[in-house]
């Protein structure tokens, strides 16, 4: 069966432990999470937890009946790239002087990301986009040097 | 009404039916101890938490309901981890009640502090740390419900000392709704028509149950179903109490541990109707899927269907209820010959087994179950231990609807047995109890043996010694050849009518075959607890049916 990455939506009731009870769920049962991240939905009550996993059918199935039996989980959604929009929001602290802050800046433009910080010896970038495009970014800045990088990981919503 | 929390939790136990729980006190649970004192809710004291967990279970499964066991933080409750890991494992519904330190201090390390709902996250379907105590009433009412419906399990509450002593107003929810939690009973009709198509048109099909049963009180839909189809049944180590054992229909435990005859005729079945069995590798070990055999699977938990084998007709719910509706078709297959077959085969292996001999002429452990089965009257209850003594004890153990077979099947905790036929027998008093064990398993929880004389408790308890650890010596035979022991010779036993003598339980001691039914006789003739010593040789197989091979 063929690996595939995919993205989880994952309702839960906003009760102390239920996070540690997903992620120790994916752990318990060998599965790798890529990347995940959690917040609060529109009902103060619920939570939203998106969770990407590579995995084949097989393996994706048993992760969703798995979450499923987690009492305060209510729904779980597999996002598929083609039926939603999934983005991720980076910063980037690139290592720059004065002589190439302008190309930096630059290429942040191109990208439609924002500079947010400017020192010395450094410029820091804000940037949001699927994952491709931040990569590519990263790629771009790599030879000027990066000092720091942090990821959100990925958030999606269906179409629609 | 106005009560504390700690006396809410006591008394929503009260009202759950629950006459007793099993419980060690401590600091943290000072407040739930006083409400039991003032409570009618018997409290049984353990002499170690593990065991309160193992008695939970032995009285929930002898009740068909909820067991209730109760500990105080840090070590008392971590001690409860391997009870509620055994009970989640075979799928026993607990309600496991934990003190916990001051709310206001957790994560401060303080004395006897040990964070157990993070701990028994794996090992519980569900658990709650209660921050609040207006929160008691839902969480009572959605731990006793979650643990006995659906797939059952056990939940865990964790309550800090200062919010036991909290006053709310306390009231029964009966309501339950909790969005995440919504099992499936009803199984899905076209499902059970093309189940049905199936069975029709098989010619050697064979039914598989587990402990999904008698977790939803299906014997007799399940006799029902066999009696119309006439199918024969063969059952996990968990279901062994599903089907009565001495039905021309019944062929055994399969598996690892199964009669040879029983993993043949499943390899060459070409329909497996397996019915609240999770199919995991040990029963699986002898199972080899051919492109000829289709499987029904019909299972509570969805996530069990399809997870260690293909499946073809997949039936989510309730075994009951299934079974209820697959009992309203006609059956019109013809299996006879195939039945006939298996049939045979059972005679023969059970015959060459109880006729087998060590040289040595110690006692042959499968006539004494054997016998011991035929003493106990209808309504009895049979605990087993881990290990040579369980398999034994399951083949030869006459369970049937009315005779239950409790065990530590998933987990294969050793100790299980004497704790579980504590609370067995408190919840059944008119229940012959017997427990089966070895030397290895009885002293892993030994202490049980005061709370049998303590409660004054008319168990049998069936110690088969052969001085060594049986299945682990029997393992490294298999995987490394003769001479390769190691860490399996249990080179001193106590003197065990001695010890039963200072328990005050009266002790007897079977040498030969020979003294089986005299011996017997004396203890099964008189009320009262009673340890029955059997000396069997190191050398007596967990089944013997490689020597003839």
């Amino acid at each position: 069966m063929k690996s595939e990455r995919h993205v989880l939506a994952i309702l839960v009731e906003n009760y102390s432990g239920t996070l540690s009870k997903v992620a120790g769920l994916f752990t318990r049962r060998g599965y790798n999470i890529d990347s995940l991240n959690v917040a609060e939905t529109m009902d103060h009550k619920t939570s939203r937890i998106t969770v990407t996993v590579t995995g084949d059918e097989k393996i994706l199935e048993q992760i969703t009946k798995q979450l499923n039996k987690l009492v305060n989980v209510i729904k779980i959604t597999d996002l598929t790239s083609k039926k939603s929009i999934q983005r991720e929001l980076m910063f980037i602290k690139v290592s720059s002087n004065i002589e190439n802050r302008n190309e930096i800046i630059q290429m942040t433009n191109v990208f439609k990301g924002k500079t947010v910080d400017i020192s010395l010896k450094s410029i820091t970038i804000e940037l949001t986009g699927d994952e491709d495009k931040n990569n590519a970014f990263i790629e771009l800045v790599k030879p000027f040097g990066i000092i720091e990088l942090v990821r959100t990981g990925l958030t999606a919503i269906e179409r629609g | 009404m106005r009560m504390n929390v700690a006396e809410a939790v006591v008394e929503y136990i009260r009202q759950s039916d629950i006459d007793t729980i099993f419980g060690y006190p401590g600091g943290a649970v000072l407040p739930l101890y006083e409400a039991l004192r003032n409570s009618k809710v018997k409290h049984v004291l353990v002499r170690n938490e593990q065991s309160a967990a193992h008695m939970a279970s032995g009285y929930g499964r002898g009740k068909n309901g909820i067991g209730v066991c109760l500990a105080t933080s840090g070590p008392g409750a971590t001690n409860l981890i391997t009870g509620i890991a055994t009970a989640y494992m075979d799928s026993i519904p607990l309600v496991v009640i934990t003190g916990q330190v001051d709310s206001k201090n957790i994560g401060s390390d303080m004395f006897q502090e040990a964070d157990i709902v993070g701990s028994t996250e794996p090992f519980t379907k569900h658990n709650f740390l209660v921050k609040k105590a207006k929160d008691i009433p839902k969480f009572l009412a959605e731990a006793f419900y979650i643990a006995n419906t659906g797939r059952k399990g056990p939940v865990l509450i964790d309550i800090p000392i200062d919010i036991q002593n909290e006053i709310i107003d306390f009231e029964i929810i009966e309501d339950i709704d909790i969005r995440g939690y919504k099992p499936t009973f009803e199984g899905n009709v076209r499902q059970i028509k093309r189940a049905v198509q199936k069975i029709n048109n098989s010619k050697k099909p064979i039914i598989c149950v587990g402990g999904g049963i008698s977790s939803s009180d299906g014997r007799d839909f399940l006799a029902e179903f066999v009696e119309k189809s006439k199918i024969p049944v063969v059952c996990t180590l968990m279901g062994v109490d599903s089907y009565d054992n001495d039905s021309e229909y019944f062929a055994g435990l399969l598996g690892s541990h199964g009669y040879p005859f029983v993993n043949k005729a499943l390899n060459s079945s070409d329909l497996l109707i397996v019915i609240g069995a999770r199919l995991a590798d040990r029963s699986t070990s002898k199972y080899a899927f051919n492109s000829n055999q289709s499987i029904i699977h019909i299972d509570i938990d969805p996530a069990e269907i399809g997870k260690n084998v293909k499946t073809h007709v997949p039936i989510v719910g309730d075994a009951s209820n299934v079974l209820k509706t697959l009992n309203t078709f006609d059956f019109t297959l013809d299996c006879s010959e195939w039945h006939n077959e298996i049939r045979n085969s059972r005679i023969k292996y059970k015959k060459s087994i109880l006729d087998y001999k060590e040289k040595s002429n110690k006692v042959n452990p499968c006539v004494l179950i054997d016998k011991v089965s035929s003493k106990m009257k209808k309504n009895s209850i049979m605990t087993a231990d881990v290990g040579q003594n369980q398999i034994w004890a399951a083949h030869f153990y006459n369970g049937s609807k009315t005779r239950k077979y409790f065990t530590s099947g998933g987990l294969g905790t050793m100790g299980y047995s004497l704790p579980a036929s504590i609370g067995a027998k408190i919840a059944c008093p008119d229940s012959d109890v017997v427990a089966v064990t070895g030397e290895g398993g009885i002293q892993m929880l030994l202490g049980e043996l005061a709370v049998v004389r303590e409660q004054n408790l008319d168990i049998k308890i069936i110690l088969l010694t052969n001085s060594r650890l049986g299945m682990v010596r029997e393992l490294q035979l298999n995987n490394y050849g003769n001479d390769s022991y190691f860490g399996v010779d249990i080179q001193f036993n106590p003197n065990f009518m001695k010890l039963a003598e200072s328990y005050e339980i009266k002790g007897i001691r079977i040498e030969t075959d020979d003294e089986i039914e005299e011996k017997l006789e004396e203890c099964f003739s008189q009320k009262g607890p009673c340890l029955i010593e059997c000396i069997v040789d190191p050398d007596f197989p967990t089944l013997s049916h490689w020597r003839w091979n």
